[in-house]
């Protein structure tokens, strides 16, 4: 298993170090890079499918794995975190990213002071994302955690000004297998998961879906498949029906696509957006929800039946870690239920019966490493094959390629 | 600086200009007001509680007293406010100063947001001369930037001189051209260009909403809308660390000053200005001035958005202006209307914005606090450009006439 490994490893820096051969050319860089991640992705599972943790894995190849970057001692550590909105939220998306830095703050006892957070930086403003990562490096950090996806590019460019500064950024696809990496993870696994509670919980056979992007986005589409996916498991007559705010963090509109759903008749509100308010809207209508990012039942107690939620420290911890130890490899990371990254939140008491049992028999499954997801026939509800039985989506179709609705989904 | 607040502000400004506008107009026009007021009064036999009376001319120096008073007051406020979140407002104000100038790093940031407002000011400016309420300096960034962004994508090839000297020619053009719009509608229709620049902000903003979901949405981006950063070649070239719009916007302080005092269109400007019967009696093609006016304050800002896409952003975002457009419109009155004032204002409103983001970092402020600092500063300020020219006359006290 460790040769396997140790191979894949191998090749996936081989791959990277190509990618960075090429800078020059902006679009030949990124289809290299893309395939770089390919190949590191599954790496990461190959390792973590040993043992129980994500955060194990590291340290199981240490041997296999080479740093790029010098060691930076614990106490010489200064970590900046830009988020897109203030943590103080309470809920959502920075809050979630933020709780993952306090994890990880505790988990390797680092002090208040070695954290410093930057809020609210408009993702779509270059200069202002340049201006807080600055006033970062000026406060001496030597590791930027960047946690929203429209601060890919500014990060790309400061990575290579500052060659000694590790940049890591959350949900996007760019790294350059040095001092620049993109963390993600299998969130479609907990998606598959809470569709079951929301099939089994519908009356009118009709689910929303507050989607951030529209169609062509992989990640948000594929995230949308894999809860209908998971509906369908339970309740194949159930239909999805999906609307686009095209906005990551939009409080109004979200609210506004949910009520536009609530009128249709549906009775489950699932969403992919940054603020709990599809589900404050579907409780205002009493009925129920699945929340996302953070644990919504805090947010709508009477709505929410479970929620999408990420655990960030699995991988601020791992990051950090491999920092403090040397072996911070600039690879992609992208991990999954298995090694804690995503899960749902615990179930409310007024999910339909047989709720639980049905999803532990799916996480069964997707634990075992036999199935997941995107594996045997999906048809689209254009009636098109895009896997057929006996195959399985690769990663990078999964991250980029998913631009198709499943079949259960209502298009607009 | 806060969008919303802006052009509230904005319009605060406007509506008092208006108002000493009209009274400028009759030469005894502050005598004839007192007596208007005192006629209402003896008809309807009750007094109010508080009047406004204009001010007899101030002295400079009562000036220069009244702001430093304004200044301490402002500052006496914000600290009263950062004292009541629980910090020491003594040394919140000097982070505010050090986190703008601590390091060359910080040093260039605050020149990085220095440089789009002082040419935005200064477009505006050109108009507001005129008297034309050119609320438009955002829109007319973001079309100079679109133009820009043009050249910069799809023809990054080219010279890298020849490339940003067309990029610059693009980026006039654009904000020229978003300019001539509400001015030709003003001169032939008569509109309120007031509502008209206004609007057209909105329809700037959104076609950059089209393109990065459309036509130019980057084909790396795996279905995220997003325009590619550009090519090295398409990125002004840096000066002191700082892209070289800080040369550019200089050089624009003394050209628009010399423009404005020293030549004959900057004199047929003011006089427009004061009045467009007098300047059509004196033999001048209102139309003609207004037009071309228009067309150089948004040319000018149209300059300052592909400097900011090109030089900051090295990219096209929604952000580009971010509500620069509308803080240089309270830079441009704060200064009274001159390049070298708008300079050192800009300035001002550069380190405190800086100033304010390592603030909330350094104390876990919320940026939302640092919004309100900057607020209650800008309150005061403004008002004391209020008591400057009008003071407030209580019931039963008499109008110190002079």
């Amino acid at each position: 298993m460790k040769k396997v490994v140790g191979i894949v490893l191998v090749l996936a820096m081989v791959l990277s170090l190509a990618a960075c051969g090429s800078k020059d050319d902006g679009k030949t860089t990124a289809a290299a890079q893309n395939d770089g991640t390919t190949a590191a992705a599954p790496a990461e599972t190959a390792a973590g499918g040993e043992t129980e943790a994500g955060k194990e894995a590291g340290a199981e190849t240490e041997g296999a794995k080479e740093g790029v970057m010098p060691a930076i001692a614990k106490e010489d550590l200064k970590i900046g975190v830009i988020h897109i909105t203030d943590p103080a939220e309470g809920s959502g998306y920075t809050y979630t990213h933020d709780q993952g830095i306090v994890g990880m703050q505790k988990n390797l006892g680092l002090s208040d002071d070695q954290i410093v957070r930057k809020n609210n930086v408009n993702d779509s403003d270059a200069t202002a994302i340049e201006t807080a990562i600055q006033e970062c490096l000026e406060e001496g950090c030597n590791v930027i955690f960047a946690t929203s996806w429209g601060f890919m590019d500014t990060c790309e460019a400061l990575a290579e000004e500052y060659p000694e500064v590790i940049f890591s950024h959350g949900t996007g696809y760019k790294s350059n297998g040095k001092n620049f990496n993109n963390y993600f993870g299998r969130i479609y696994q907990a998606r598959y998961l809470s569709g079951i509670a929301a099939g089994l919980k519908t009356e009118s056979n009709k689910i929303g879906y507050v989607a951030a992007m529209g169609k062509d986005n992989s990640e948000v589409t594929g995230g949308c498949d894999a809860f209908a996916m998971g509906v369908y498991s339970v309740n194949p007559d159930a239909e999805i029906y999906v609307r686009v705010t095209n906005s990551w963090f939009d409080p109004e509109g979200e609210t506004q696509a949910a009520n536009a759903l609530l009128d249709l008749g549906c009775d489950v509100i699932g969403q992919h957006c940054d603020t709990p308010n599809p589900q404050l809207a579907a409780e205002a209508a009493g009925v129920w929800g699945v929340g996302y990012n953070s644990d919504m039942s805090k947010d709508a107690p009477k709505a929410a039946l479970t929620s999408v939620v990420w655990d960030w420290s699995v991988y601020y911890t791992y990051a950090v870690e491999s920092i403090v130890n040397g072996t911070w490899t600039g690879e992609n990371y992208f991990a999954g239920l298995k090694e804690g990254l995503v899960d749902i939140a615990p179930l409310a008491d007024f999910c339909a019966e047989s709720t639980e049992e049905k999803i532990s028999e799916a996480r069964e499954k997707l634990l075992s490493g036999e199935w997941d997801v995107f594996s045997g026939l999906i048809e689209t509800n254009e009636g098109e094959v895009v896997c057929e039985e006996g195959q399985t989506l690769d990663d990078a179709t999964i991250t980029g390629g998913i631009n198709w609705y499943f079949k259960n989904i209502v298009a607009e | 600086m806060n969008q919303g607040a802006g052009k509230k502000i904005m319009q605060n400004q406007n509506g008092i200009n208006q108002v000493s506008n009209n009274q400028n107009t009759g030469a005894q026009g502050i005598e004839r007001q007192s007596t208007g007021n005192t006629e209402i009064h003896t008809r309807r036999g009750i007094e109010p509680l508080l009047r406004i009376v204009k001010r007899p001319e101030l002295t400079g120096r009562q000036i220069i007293l009244l702001r430093l008073l304004a200044v301490l007051l402002a500052l006496a406020a914000g600290g009263l406010f950062i004292l009541c979140l629980g910090y020491n407002p003594f040394t919140v104000y000097a982070t505010i100063l050090s986190g703008a100038m601590r390091s060359p790093m910080a040093i260039q940031a605050t020149v990085k947001i220095v440089v789009p407002l002082l040419i935005a000011s200064l477009g505006v400016t050109l108009a507001f001369k005129m008297r034309f309420w050119n609320i438009g300096a955002e829109g007319q960034m973001i079309m100079g930037a679109i133009f820009a962004s043009y050249f910069a994508l799809f023809h990054a090839g080219w010279n890298h001189w020849v490339l940003l000297a067309v990029m610059a020619l693009a980026g006039v053009l654009g904000g020229a051209l978003w300019g001539l719009i509400p001015a030709f509608f003003k001169a032939k229709y008569g509109t309120n260009e007031t509502l008209f620049t206004l609007m057209l902000n909105y329809i700037a903003l959104y076609l950059v909403s089209w393109l990065q979901d459309g036509p130019w949405r980057d084909p790396g981006s795996q279905g995220f809308g997003k325009i590619a950063r550009f090519d090295k070649n398409a990125a002004l070239n840096k000066v002191f660390g700082v892209h070289c719009g800080w040369i550019v916007a200089l050089v624009l302080v003394v050209v628009v000053f010399i423009y404005l005092r020293y030549t004959k269109q900057g004199y047929e400007i003011s006089v427009v200005g004061e009045s467009q019967e007098t300047a059509r009696y004196a033999g001048m093609n209102v139309r003609k001035i207004l037009l071309r006016t228009m067309a150089l304050s948004g040319g000018v800002c149209g300059l300052g958005g592909m400097l900011q896409a090109a030089g900051a952003d090295i990219t096209l975002t929604m952000g580009v202006a971010g509500g620069v457009g509308f803080t240089a419109i309270i830079v441009a009155w704060l200064s009274q209307l001159n390049p070298m004032t708008i300079l050192v204002v800009s300035a001002l409103f550069g380190i405190l914005e800086k100033g304010s983001s390592v603030v909330q970092s350094n104390f876990g402020l919320s940026t939302d606090c640092a919004d309100v600092l900057q607020g209650i500063i800008l309150f005061f300020i403004l008002g004391c450009e209020f008591f400057i020219r009008y003071r407030f006359v209580g019931r039963g006290q008499k109008d110190r006439g002079e």
